[in-house]
């Protein structure tokens, strides 16, 4: 495949004819797919056969996009129930991999792929990294998890696909992975927030300047979330572009980056259904509201996933974007379904806590919420990391920026909140994703 | 004026067992000597201030020891009655506007009391000593104690 150059604006698309497609044109090809898809489940999985069949809805029924709302949800314990291929679509003789997700209760998720699947993923990304400028020339050190993760594979697929220079390193080792970043002129990284955050600090007491003595020039950082505000941190402190990267193992693995607009993550039409759901109801929630986000694979063939239930929270956005690309956007994700808080009945996301935290540079980004049940009543306090700079000797001043913290984020939790400067260093730091919440009620 | 001021080394500390055997035995192993120490406790959490005789040194030592610490311009004062001459020079200051943040007293092996106080407004703070006759200590005094 080759790419395009379009002169007219200088943005560069991996395949322009799709990606710029109109959008009645695109949800055309998603019709299609969907009675394809529909035939394709029903004949090829007795589990979706049973599933349709337990709902009343046959193939047939299914003419038009707005159809697919009588469709039955897919969840991930379904994948866990079935353990480990009883969903697969296809014999095993098709399929040339397998991913495997450890769950943190009961069974793991097994994802297999065809060839044509491994390609889908892979085109995926390739229009995604192109979307952020990564392309030909530049070297793309994967510093996620190689092995059953999706993660590292994913983006070294991807970078293949586009002809950048994949450097396979891995998660870990950071001393090597500043070294490596030096020495072969690595442009791009891919790796958790957390992880890069942890970098960023090692690189600086090795007296390691990002902008001076490494060629990076974009971040692409996923698989735990992070905030608008992190980003600037991330920014401001590395002379980087920091890019969401987006997707789940279920959907193959990482599939789906932010344009350079920075301004949501495009999910490819033609190979995607997006819909935005009520998480209580099931209902299928108008353009713009926040709810849990459910995908419908269109052209994966091992595991096809029809309405599954992502589990994240998210605004669906399908005006044209700046970049000229007509796919539909989501909004950065603010949290899990399942990560979600309920303090006095209030519902909280460890998010809404970190983007307070970083608007105010008087604190570290380093946090742990702590959440207890005291007296029948339900308790959190937030441990924060003293920062270097803000350090003042007199204790009025820290008793004050821990008030001017707690009533910071009561104005965005309408919940009171306890604050604790801790030392440096005493929250414990992460490699994979981040464990943010304590929480040590009993219930 | 700046030769008047001493060196402070403050450090955020949680009230956790160890962390004061922690910076002694950093201090030990970079001979540096604590010449003047309090600490100012707040529930979960104290500001650890000390007056050493090699600052810089110190502050090296206890960041890459892991502490959140900071140096801060105070004023040493040599006295002979530490509770009236408070007093005393809270009032003068005072006067001129310029007000004591916190003020920890010490007695040398010598047993001479020094006070300790760091101000909002150091300048005039100086200044308004000098021209009340009280002499302040430089860093050289406190190496010497
Ligand atoms: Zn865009």
């Amino acid at each position: 495949m080759t790419k395009w150059l379009l002169c007219d604006n200088m943005i560069e698309y991996w395949n322009p004819q799709i990606e710029r497609m109109p959008l009645d044109e695109l949800e055309q090809i998603q019709e299609e797919r969907l009675r394809h898809l529909v035939d394709y489940v029903y004949t090829h999985s007795p589990f979706y056969k049973k599933r349709f069949d337990e709902a009343g809805v046959k193939p047939e029924d299914i003419k038009t996009l707005e159809d697919l709302q009588k469709l039955p949800f897919t969840y991930k314990q379904d994948l866990r129930d079935n353990y480990p291929k009883g969903m697969f679509c296809v014999p095993d003789t098709q399929l040339v991999r397998y991913h495997v997700s450890s769950g943190t209760t009961g069974k793991p998720t097994v994802v297999g792929y065809t060839k044509s699947d491994i390609h889908e993923w892979a085109k995926s990304l390739g229009r995604a990294l192109t979307s952020i400028g990564v392309g030909r020339g530049d070297v793309l050190q994967v510093s996620y998890g190689y092995g059953l993760f999706t993660g590292g594979l994913g983006l070294h697929y991807g970078a293949e696909e586009v002809g950048s220079t994949v450097l396979p390193i891995s998660v870990g080792n950071t001393d090597k992975q500043l070294e490596l970043m030096q020495d072969l002129g690595t442009t791009t990284l891919a790796c958790t927030p957390s992880y890069f955050l942890y970098m960023a600090e090692e690189a600086k007491d090795k007296g390691i300047d990002f902008q001076k003595d490494t060629g990076l020039k974009t971040g692409i950082f996923g698989a735990e979330p992070w905030t608008e505000e992190m980003r600037k941190r991330m920014e401001d402190a590395t002379g980087i572009k920091a890019y969401d990267v987006f997707g789940t193992s279920e959907l193959s693995g990482p599939l789906f980056t932010e344009c350079t607009c920075q301004d949501g993550i495009h999910i490819w039409g033609d190979q995607f259904i997006v819909e935005i759901i009520d998480p209580e109801t099931g209902d299928t929630l108008p353009e713009g509201e926040r709810g849990e986000l459910v995908i419908t694979t269109l052209t994966k063939e091992a595991l096809p996933l029809i309405r599954y239930r992502i589990g994240d929270y998210t605004i669906l956005n399908k005006q044209p974007c700046e970049c000229g690309r007509t796919h539909p956007r989501i909004m950065r994700v603010t949290g899990r379904v399942d990560d979600m808080l309920i303090i006095r009945g209030i519902n909280v996301f460890p998010g809404q806590v970190e983007s307070v935290l970083m608007k105010m540079p008087e604190v570290g980004e380093h946090f742990m919420i702590h959440v207890d049940r005291i007296n029948e009543m339900d308790t959190m306090k937030i441990q924060i990391e003293m920062n270097d700079e803000a350090f003042s000797d007199k204790v009025n001043d820290i008793i004050s920026l821990e008030k001017k913290v707690a009533s910071a984020l009561k104005s965005v939790l309408n919940l009171s909140v306890g604050v604790e400067l801790v030392e440096q260093g005493t929250i414990p730091r992460s490699i994979g994703k981040s464990k943010k919440v304590i929480d040590n009620r009993k219930l | 004026m700046d030769e008047k001021f001493i060196k402070q080394i403050s450090l955020f500390a949680e009230n956790k067992p160890g962390r004061l055997a922690n910076i002694a035995s950093s201090f030990k192993e970079a001979s540096v000597n604590i010449r003047a120490f309090t600490i100012a406790e707040a529930g979960d959490f104290g500001i650890i201030r000390m007056v050493v005789d090699k600052p810089e040194k110190a502050h090296r030592v206890l960041h890459d020891a892991g502490f959140t610490v900071s140096e801060t311009d105070v004023l040493g004062i040599q006295m002979e009655d530490v509770p009236g001459q408070l007093a005393t020079i809270a009032e003068v200051l005072g006067k001129k506007g310029a007000n004591i943040d916190y003020a920890y007293a010490f007695v040398t092996k010598t047993e001479k009391a020094f006070l300790i106080i760091r101000v909002n407004d150091l300048k005039t703070a100086v200044e308004t000593l000098y021209e009340e006759g009280i002499p302040l200590l430089d860093m050289s005094d406190v190496q010497s104690i």
